[in-house]
């Protein structure tokens, strides 16, 4: 597990990283991305580019470990050693995932009848946060995503596209993470709400999370940008498209 | 990638142990007559998940959840729960009445069918009290506390405490089970296809009162359905099972977004 270990600073380390689908009733396989290599630390901000279907979503999806990559290691750099998020045990993804590794998104999975602001300070109480000031803390960053207060204790299920977005960037960026990975999180945001948002990613780089993401909207983020990253779609013989979404 | 052959990823390799097992079964077999029930099944669930278990009618799971509860013996397979009195003991080898107890103090079990987990003639806080009974707590007007706090924790209406299972409702009835199964904290929470049967709404209530009660109380469940949605809803990690054998498992969203197994496959895109 040693071997090929990244710099101390760095908290990421994509190393001949691969994805393809197999489709086993289709009999095809449906290449996204291949032998890809790249390092990110603490602070830094790279946006992903490459027009759709070059395997964005998908390279952060594999990095979340939602998909499982083919072939290439993660290295992730933790408190107690380094591990590859490509092969690691699920449980340990578990962990992580609850404790440092932030996936945001403009999807919100709502749970019915959980009001907004429970869901919003769930990441807090599964830290230890006792419930009284989790939800104290969950109200304020509502508020400032431009969440109505009188929507605060409502069912999200019932809520319009928007404002579950921004109930869900809430809940995402309410514990600071080491890592956060951001796909489109400001696509149908009013500007306010993207504002509130590139605010909180500002903070959060100034703290020292390491980010990767992609942007509907990157002017947003230009001042935050420290990488690009562009992706490409590969070309294989016989297959036009590769990315399965 | 010329290297990929050699260098494709072998799964749950590296492990940086940052949560031990609360339950582990290795290598459980059960056949009845000529049926091979269960072939060999390893099966881990750790604190605070639910773990959820797929599969068709016949896969094995409801058998293996049996086992779980220790109301069956398998051909062969170990079973270990992380329990202070506990910790090196093979569970199948305890007897009868160690068996009782255990299942008392510390498994909880909700069966979809109700008359299976309760005493129908007796009443709702009685039926929970009997599980606090086997435990040794004598006490009637602790007994009748206890039952009644049981009973509201798993959102069952307390005033009607006093009616017997046959008078209600099957959403009802199933608060009842599971006021009755989490009576005295258990280790771990079995749940057999605890919504099945019930109208929509009322399945959505009682799996709202579950992921309530997982998140208040961090209690571990291993939960059995074969309604995809319901697993989604309410599991952390998947298994799924297939003619008594495990096919994948993995996390909740990786299994529902990228499964690998061509069963797996099948059945997530009947699902959707």
């Amino acid at each position: 597990m040693t071997k090929n270990m990244p710099a101390a600073e760095t908290v990421l380390s994509v190393q001949g990283l691969s994805k393809q689908f197999e489709m086993h009733h289709l009999k095809r396989t449906l290449y996204a991305f291949d032998n890809l290599d790249f390092d990110l630390r603490k602070g830094e901000f790279i946006l992903l580019k490459g027009e759709n279907g070059a395997g964005k979503s998908t390279l952060l999806r594999t990095l979340y470990r939602s998909y499982l990559p083919r072939a290439g290691h993660v290295w992730y750099h933790t408190a107690e050693g380094m591990i590859d998020l490509a092969c690691a045990a699920d449980v340990d993804i578990a962990v992580l995932r609850q404790r440092e590794i932030g996936f945001v998104t403009q999807f919100l999975n709502a749970r019915p009848r959980v009001a907004a602001d429970e869901i919003v300070a769930e990441p807090l109480r599964l830290a230890g946060t006792p419930h009284a000031d989790a939800l104290v803390e969950a109200r304020r960053w509502l508020s400032a995503f431009g969440v109505k207060k009188q929507l605060w204790a409502a069912y999200p299920s019932t809520f319009s596209g928007g404002e579950q977005q921004k109930v869900n960037l809430a809940r995402a960026l309410i514990l600071p993470q080491r890592l956060l990975l951001l796909d489109e999180p400001t696509a149908s945001l009013d500007r306010d709400a993207r504002k509130a948002l590139v605010d909180r990613l500002a903070e959060l780089k100034e703290a020292g999370v390491a980010m990767i993401g992609v942007f509907h909207h990157p002017e947003d983020v230009e001042h935050l940008i420290d990488r690009e990253l562009h992706l490409k779609a590969i070309k294989i013989e016989d297959e036009a498209d590769h990315v399965v979404e | 990638m010329g290297a990929a052959d050699q260098n494709t990823i072998t799964r749950q390799k590296p492990r940086l142990m940052l949560a031990e097992p609360m339950l582990t079964m290795r290598g459980i077999v059960r056949n009845f007559g000529d049926v091979q029930a269960l072939r060999g099944v390893d099966v881990t669930v750790y604190p605070g998940e639910v773990l959820g278990i797929v599969g068709e009618s016949g896969s094995g799971k409801s058998t293996l959840l049996r086992m779980m509860n220790l109301e069956d013996t398998p051909e062969a397979g170990s079973y270990h729960l992380s329990l202070p009195d506990h910790q090196d003991s093979n569970l199948f080898s305890l007897d009868r009445f160690q068996r009782r107890m255990l299942r008392a103090r510390h498994i909880g079990i909700v069966y979809q069918n109700p008359h299976i987990g309760l005493l129908m003639g007796h009443t709702s806080s009685g039926n929970v009290a009997e599980r606090l009974l086997v435990a040794g707590n004598r006490n009637f007007a602790e007994l009748r506390e206890r039952a009644r706090l049981s009973l509201a924790a798993s959102e069952f209406p307390v005033e009607r405490m006093d009616a017997t299972p046959r008078e209600l409702s099957g959403g009802m009835q199933q608060r009842v089970q599971l006021a009755k199964a989490i009576a005295l904290e258990p280790a771990v929470l079995l749940l057999d296809e605890p919504t099945t049967g019930l109208d929509v709404s009322v399945q959505a209530l009682v799996l709202d009162t579950l992921k309530r009660l997982q998140r208040d109380r961090a209690i571990t469940m291993v939960l059995v359905s074969h309604d995809l949605g319901v697993i989604r809803t309410m599991a952390d990690r998947v298994v799924v099972m297939r003619r008594g054998e495990v096919v994948e498992q993995g996390l909740a969203d990786q299994i529902f977004q990228d499964p690998q197994h061509p069963y797996t496959q099948q059945l997530v895109h009947a699902k959707l």
